[in-house]
């Protein structure tokens, strides 16, 4: 029985674009417009997207580093927008975000010792005198040595500094992490390493991912169900295996598309998408995707599909288009 | 690994604003100038400590006898209008100028600093209203802002030194405010909020220690500004009074022998340029070495 950890209804988040001498909100950046998913307990929920659509807000929203516009974040039974300052401050024990960029997530003035520390000294999960046997756990559970305890952040390398941001998120022994691009600074080797350290800690602490990334070769590896967000919008959802083996949405396919294949005699279809990413300022009416999508006809510029499960869907899968049915059957065709 | 993951370069490079003391003290060396004006800096802190040990004269002793006498084996720097030794009245002056210096930045440096973190910190209506007072102060001209609050406050030594303090808070409220703005953004301002910290905890535990450089290197500038405008308030009557060998006073004295002995004015007059430039140069070479992306 699989419960839900997480539950995200209708987020809505708007950054609004002041301008003019009195700095009246003259617009608003949608980045991420009404969006609703769950993540069960002890699975990794992906978030894939290109640049821009609204990915990292989303998980920026879930722990209220931004505030979002409008929206619910069920997190056990509790909806964390609507519970104070205080209150949040306590919950934040439970979820714990690792940051992309491991030489900007943190504190070059603090050494690993005093980042471990302030971490349990906030949320004063492990009693004082404990603390540094926790530490030294800590330490070896993300792969480090306790000689580096005393260490500043530039005597470490990248990979190395993504671990001690990872020890800092678990040193408050969270329920729930979100990976924001946590492995796509590092590289390639050092990935693996990474994402099968998230791997294992999942395994062993019962952990439950967000996992956002631009990357779908560590989607792939990582996720158990993938959402696949254009321009703030969730726009496929569904198991790893239905997203990637059985795509429904002609967004997902063609981001699909763009997985490069290491065979270079197979020959694959590739689907390129004419245009840009339009703005988030003034997002397409409808569908968001009818600008660019091959299929695209009167309805799709009028009415907004919702995510819906076809006689073809598995599971979870559900796809946000009007005509899933006509593209599979063939009785619809792509005006390239 | 599956085979599509591609090699993303690390996106920003280390923190330019933290680096090891001994790479910042490397930089330093290699400017001649501002090791020149730390040497100084140095030097005037010894002398202002145990030169008065060591001068020659009581600095309030008078010879009538010998009045407006110019610089000789006896008296290095001549004596003044009441016969005083120049030269150990300018060594006990060093401590005097020094105390101004440093507490009046120390005044300013405090507020200037909290009042810049704050607005800076929190933005909004709070960052609206404090940046529109540092405008204020800012719209004056440094000395008469400064003049206006002693004659408000009274003309005494103290009362320069709170002044020139008040004067300078709006160079540290600016700058401050702009290092916080930027440091706010950075992940490890985001990674600490979200495990809970308080606004107090992030500010004063991790925004502080990363706008430090340019507040020391504002504190270096603005200490040869606090001893030109200390000075000044002195030469106008309106700091330190007689009998005290406050550099700015001295000059003063000797404005009215100007054509008979130049030496009076003279001397706290070279004394003053000295000290402000040694501070000047130091202060602009500790930028540099701070922050070696601007200068190129």
């Amino acid at each position: 029985m699989t419960t839900k950890l997480l539950e995200v209804n209708n987020l809505k988040q708007y950054f609004p674009i002041k301008g003019g001498i009195l700095g009246r909100t003259i617009n608003q950046v949608k980045a991420v417009d009404d969006i609703s998913f769950y993540v069960n307990e002890g699975e990794t929920l992906s978030i894939v997207g290109e640049s821009g659509c609204g990915k990292s807000t989303t998980g920026r929203a879930i722990l209220r580093l931004d505030k979002p516009t409008s929206g619910e974040v069920i997190f056990q039974g509790e909806d964390l927008l609507s519970i104070n300052q205080r209150k949040m401050r306590k919950k934040r024990k439970d979820l714990q975000i690792i940051f992309q960029d491991p030489y900007a997530s943190i504190n070059p003035r603090q050494t690993v010792r005093q980042i471990l520390d302030e971490a349990m000294d906030i949320q004063n999960v492990v009693p004082k005198p404990e603390r540094l046997d926790r530490m030294m756990e800590l330490l070896q559970t993300v792969g480090l040595g306790s000689h580096q305890l005393d260490r500043f952040p530039h005597e470490f390398s990248g990979g190395q500094r993504q671990r001690i941001g990872i020890a800092r998120a678990l040193a408050v022994n969270p329920k729930f992490i979100i990976c924001d691009e946590s492995v796509s600074a590092l590289d390639v080797s050092i990935q693996a390493q990474v994402l099968n350290l998230l791997k294992q800690l999942q395994r062993d602490l019962n952990l439950t991912y967000l996992f956002i990334s631009h990357d779908l070769g560590v989607v792939r590896h990582i996720s158990d169900r993938v959402a696949v967000m254009y321009l703030g919008k969730v726009v496929e959802i569904g198991e790893k295996e239905a997203i990637f083996d059985n795509p429904k949405h002609p967004y997902t396919k063609s981001l699909l598309s763009a997985i490069p294949v290491p065979n270079p005699r197979k020959q694959k279809e590739r689907i390129i998408l004419k245009g840009d990413v339009p703005s988030p300022i003034n997002p397409p009416s409808g569908c968001r995707f009818h600008t660019r999508c091959p299929f695209a006809s009167d309805i799709c510029e009028t009415v907004t599909p919702e995510l819906r499960q076809t006689n073809s869907m598995e599971g979870t899968h559900t796809a946000a288009c009007h005509f899933i049915e006509e593209i599979e059957s063939g009785r619809k065709h792509p005006s390239y | 690994m599956p085979e599509t993951t591609v090699n993303y370069p690390v996106t920003t490079p280390p923190n330019p604003h933290v680096e090891s003391f001994k790479n910042v003290l490397k930089r330093l060396k290699k400017n001649k100038a501002a090791m020149v004006g730390g040497f100084l800096i140095l030097f005037f802190i010894v002398v202002s400590i145990i030169g008065p040990f060591f001068t020659p004269f009581d600095p309030s002793e008078q010879n009538h006898v010998n009045k407006l006498a110019g610089p000789s084996l006896e008296h290095w720097f001549g004596t003044d209008h009441h016969g005083r030794d120049i030269f150990s009245r300018i060594i006990h002056g060093m401590s005097i100028t020094l105390y101004i210096g440093f507490f009046s930045v120390l005044i300013g440096a405090v507020i200037g600093v909290l009042f810049g973190i704050v607005s800076g910190y929190f933005g909004g209506k709070m960052d609206a209203v404090i940046m529109r007072i540092m405008d204020v102060l800012l719209a004056f001209p440094g000395i008469l802002l400064a003049l206006g609050i002693v004659s408000v406050l009274g003309g005494s030594l103290n009362n320069v030194i709170i002044s020139v303090g008040i004067f300078s808070v709006p160079a540290f409220a600016r700058i401050v405010r702009g290092s916080t703005l930027s440091v706010k953004k950075l992940e490890y301002i985001d990674a600490v909020r979200a495990l809970g910290a308080s606004h107090f905890r992030i500010i004063f535990r991790h925004v502080l220690p990363n706008v430090m450089s340019p507040i020391i290197v504002q504190a270096t500038l603005r200490m040869a500004t606090a001893v030109l405008t200390a000075s000044g308030l002195s030469f106008l009557g309106l700091g330190a009074q007689p009998p005290t060998p406050e550099w700015g006073a001295m000059l003063s004295d000797g404005r009215n022998y100007m054509w008979d002995a130049g030496h009076v004015a003279f001397f706290p007059g070279i004394a003053i340029v000295v000290v402000v430039l040694a501070f000047n140069i130091f202060g602009d070479g500790l930028r540099d070495a701070l922050d070696p992306k601007m200068k190129s």
